[in-house]
């Protein structure tokens, strides 16, 4: 432990606080604590905002209906929840509320569904309805045979997954926090005011407080800080999209009856227009595993057959895998430290995006627990930032016109927005990137006709050549 | 609102030859909608020989028979709106359409489809993996080497085997990349035998049959591919190449009849859709023969189109055409009696390789045709049968159905 840290503070910069890892957590705390009188850092292993576990979820925005009553992932989803849908619309991210239907498969099933009903009384939320097999197919008329009964949670909303910490990340670096891509933490030195963080790169800085928000890396954090009171063990989850053609299926979300270990497989409309089924769960020890697999696609297959069939006939879109952050607690792993002046965002899993204002306030509070002064900014010294609306139910750039013209065809991207992500904060710096700010390469053809033309766009803006962009060089 | 006589969406070599067309039979106003800057369809990406044999009677490389197919329908007076992407439909023959000036609507009397086909990608294909860099289409391959001068890779493996897998092979060795090996699970290469003999001399290839991509390794970029017999090779490239689905998005949102087993809309003889007014041509409807056959393809729907403008007709009678396996599909797929089709054929594709069949035609208990096939019985290729029996089938007769005899 070095004592020495204040002598050495000429040679690293210091920060009253350091967000480590820019996931939909990550960077919503950054937002957060930009709107204060504080200087932030917000640090990421990888070279993009929301490139870890945020990258492939299940975009929805729930009511947490489903929680553990009493738990603290029921209180911050519902908190949550209320946040993002008045935050989202205000800022350009896509918000569409579709509903969802749980769908019960078999008389067991159908017979567990008053109790969720009162478990969602007991989470705060009343409107589910109990509804019999003829309903359920009047709503849903493309489900397959057999739903034997359903709940209708009338306020499931989809979200744009992306959108969310792009825009935290965006807003909290227009509020001045300094964005440190590429840094990963593999050390930390706590001295008497301020703790020493080192990063790959062979750079460091100093910060005086210190939020975890490292996700599947979050106990990695923890140990550094000498504790273990949880260890990651990544959940996978794979994704079918399907295509936008497949969309007239389904009016909401089909949700499964839960159990102990996971949400099950969903299939839900995306605010992108297309139809999602997913994701897996799959308990495993790498956290670098996050291909898809046979074994995965094909149970999904099975699953979506089973729910909508006709789904099968469609086109498939692409496929995504990703890693829960699940630990061997089924709750929310948080912590402060008052000693570490340390703060812990450990364990988020699925319902993290919906969560994800709700921790940031959580952090904060912990945060002032431990000695952080706090003080925000006046309204007028705050500055508001906007992301480019993606999603289908509301007017894209295509439409309005002014930005081009349109270079991704199968999702209707313009010229300008990939321009823009190239060039707006946080930049884009891969091809994944751009996908995810703009849809580009998204689509059907999965660049069959834009990829040469994107990755030209993309090497226009900056000093990085076709070949960087492309990832072959 | 603006109007035109006739708009044509896509500027590939069917919609470019049937602008020509109608335009040279007298039809005044004549629109061709092109999403992309240029048009000239996918032609331009390809740096190899191999075009305008059938329709423009010489041979000449795919961006050069693009320009020529551009040049004459400027010559001919249709009006080339490109960066114009159709976007849904506004009325029965109306269309929404997406320029950088926002959302408008074009109105004509007639609409000709001629969107073309894609590739499937990896993810369309399920091959499972992380995405990484290094996987592209045969499409975007074209596009990066011969457009943008990239050289994707030094060692590629190949996914197909049919004629657009071995034009894969040329752009690869055009830009410096080495081909370890082109897969399929057919028992053998689908493509003519002095393309796979001059590639497998000249460029060693080997083509691995009865195997296909399971899975492709790598964590940022491609490492290696493992089959599905349990081969693994060492590559940094895969190009997935055929499998071709039409760009149908349009033809569905416009709730036009589509044919179940190619995916493209359900046309006659005439090139006309279920709709009054809405033709559809190239490799919409036959998902994917070479260009030049296209171009005839988009060039003889001008007549119908024509024809369709004077008189307002619109058969609405057809007879099916029924393809048994392992006939995959045949275009076209319907039959109005009377109307002649394009080259005199039906093209057809096949499941597997097979030997000395001959092909029956028949409507009830009637023989109507009996005969070769023109070419050999292979998967992924062009099959065509003669069309010269469509005139003595019965109008209210049963559907027609196709199958293979011993």
């Amino acid at each position: 432990m070095a004592d020495d840290g204040d002598s050495a503070a000429d040679v690293y910069d210091v920060y009253d606080a350091a967000v480590i890892g820019a996931g939909v957590v990550g960077t919503a705390v950054a937002r957060l604590l930009s709107h204060h009188r504080l200087s932030v850092a917000l640090i990421d292993a990888e070279a993009d905002v929301g490139a870890g576990t945020s990258k492939a979820n299940t975009a929805i925005l729930h009511t947490g209906f489903d929680a553990t009553p009493g738990s603290l992932e029921s209180r911050l989803v519902a908190r949550g929840y209320e946040l993002l849908s008045a935050y989202g619309p205000s800022v350009g991210i896509a918000i569409e509320h579709t509903g969802a239907v749980l769908v019960a498969w078999d008389d067991e099933q159908a017979m567990s569904l008053p109790k969720l009903a009162a478990r969602a009384a007991a989470n705060g939320y009343g409107s589910t309805e109990i509804i019999d097999a003829a309903t359920v197919y009047h709503l849903e008329p493309h489900l397959g045979p057999g739903a034997t009964a359903g709940m209708v949670v009338p306020d499931e909303h989809i979200i744009d997954p992306w959108a969310a910490p792009l825009a935290y990340a965006r807003e909290a670096i227009a509020n001045g926090v300094t964005w440190l891509p590429n840094h990963r933490v593999t050390k930390l030195e706590v001295a008497a005011d301020t703790t020493l963080l080192t990063t790959s790169p062979g750079e460091g800085l100093r910060a005086r407080f210190i939020v975890n928000a490292a996700g599947l890396y979050s106990d990695a954090i923890n140990e550094l800080f000498g504790l273990d009171s949880f260890t990651v063990r990544p959940r996978r989850g794979e994704l079918i999209v399907f295509d936008k053609l497949a969309r007239p299926l389904l009016n909401r979300t089909i949700l499964p009856v839960p159990t102990a270990h996971t949400k099950g497989v969903l299939v839900a409309p995306t605010v992108f227009g297309n139809i999602m089924l997913g994701p897996t769960a799959e308990d495993i020890d790498d956290k670098t595993a996050t291909g898809s697999t046979r074994h995965g696609l094909d149970d999904l297959l099975a699953k979506g057959r089973r729910i909508v069939p006709a789904l099968l006939t469609e086109e498939v879109t692409a496929v995504y895998a990703g890693l829960r952050a699940a630990t061997q607690h089924s709750d929310y792993q948080i912590e402060h430290h008052r000693d570490l002046r340390y703060v812990c965002l450990g364990g988020i899993r699925s319902t993290g995006l919906t969560a994800s204002m709700a921790l940031a306030e959580e952090a904060l509070a912990r945060l002032v627990e431990c000695g952080l002064e706090a003080d925000s900014k006046d309204a007028d010294q705050l500055r508001s930032i906007r992301v480019t609306n993606l999603g289908e139910a509301f007017e894209r750039p295509y439409q309005m016109g002014g930005s081009g013209p349109i270079v991704c065809h199968c999702e209707r991207v313009t010229h300008d927005e990939i321009h823009d992500a190239c060039t707006n904060l946080p930049p884009a710096t891969t091809l994944d990137g751009v996908r995810r700010r703009t849809r580009a390469l998204a689509g059907r053809c999965q660049g069959f006709y834009c990829s040469a033309e994107v990755c030209a766009i993309a090497a226009a803006v900056g000093d990085r050549t076709m070949a960087e962009w492309l990832g072959v060089s | 609102m603006t109007t035109a006589d006739v708009v044509i969406v896509g500027g590939g070599p069917a919609g470019l030859s049937a602008a020509i067309a109608i335009r040279r039979l007298g039809v005044a106003d004549v629109v061709v909608l092109e999403r992309e800057r240029e048009a000239g369809g996918v032609p331009r990406h390809t740096g190899h020989v191999g075009y305008g044999m059938r329709d423009l009677h010489r041979l000449m490389t795919g961006p050069r028979y693009a320009q020529a197919l551009r040049t004459q329908a400027e010559r001919a007076g249709a009006r080339i709106a490109t960066s114009t992407t159709a976007t849904d439909w506004a009325g029965p023959t109306q269309l929404q359409i997406a320029t950088a000036q926002g959302i408008s609507t074009i109105a004509a009397r007639a609409i000709v489809l001629a969107t073309g086909v894609r590739e499937r990608p990896r993810a369309a294909r399920l091959v499972p993996g992380d995405r990484v860099a290094g996987v592209f289409t045969t499409g975007a391959l074209q596009q990066l080497t011969h457009q943008y001068h990239q050289t994707p890779g030094k060692v590629a493996v190949i996914v197909g085997a049919e004629h657009v897998s071995f034009s894969a092979v040329l752009t690869l060795r055009h830009a410096g990349c080495r081909v370890a090996a082109m897969v399929t699970p057919l028992p053998r290469h689908q493509t003519y035998s002095p393309i796979r003999l001059a590639t497998a001399t000249r460029y060693r290839v080997p083509v691995v049959t009865g195997a296909d991509i399971a899975e492709i390794h790598g964590r940022s970029r491609v490492e290696a591919v493992t089959l599905t017999d349990g081969t693994r090779i060492e590559c940094d490239t895969v190009v997935f190449t055929g499998d071709w689905i039409p760009d149908h998005e349009l033809a569905r949102r416009g709730a036009i009849v589509i044919d179940h087993n190619h995916r493209g809309p359900v046309v006659d003889g005439a090139s006309r859709t279920d709709r009054a007014g809405v033709f559809a041509v190239g490799n919409l409807v036959h998902p994917a023969e070479t260009a030049d056959v296209c171009a005839i393809g988009g060039r003889h729907a001008a007549t119908s189109v024509r024809q369709f403008l004077s008189d307002g007709s619109w058969p609405t009678t057809p007879l099916r055409v029924i393809p048994e396996a392992p006939i995959l599909w045949i275009s076209p797929a319907i039959l109005h009696p009377g109307t002649a089709l394009a080259r005199d054929r039906f093209v057809l594709r096949v499941s597997e390789f097979l030997h000395s069949r001959t092909i029956a035609v028949t409507q009830g208990e009637h023989v109507l045709w009996h005969g070769n096939v023109v070419g050999a019985l292979v998967p992924n290729r062009s099959i065509s049968i003669a069309a010269d029996w469509v005139d003595t089938v019965d109008p209210a007769g049963a559907d027609i159905v196709v199958r293979l005899n011993d």
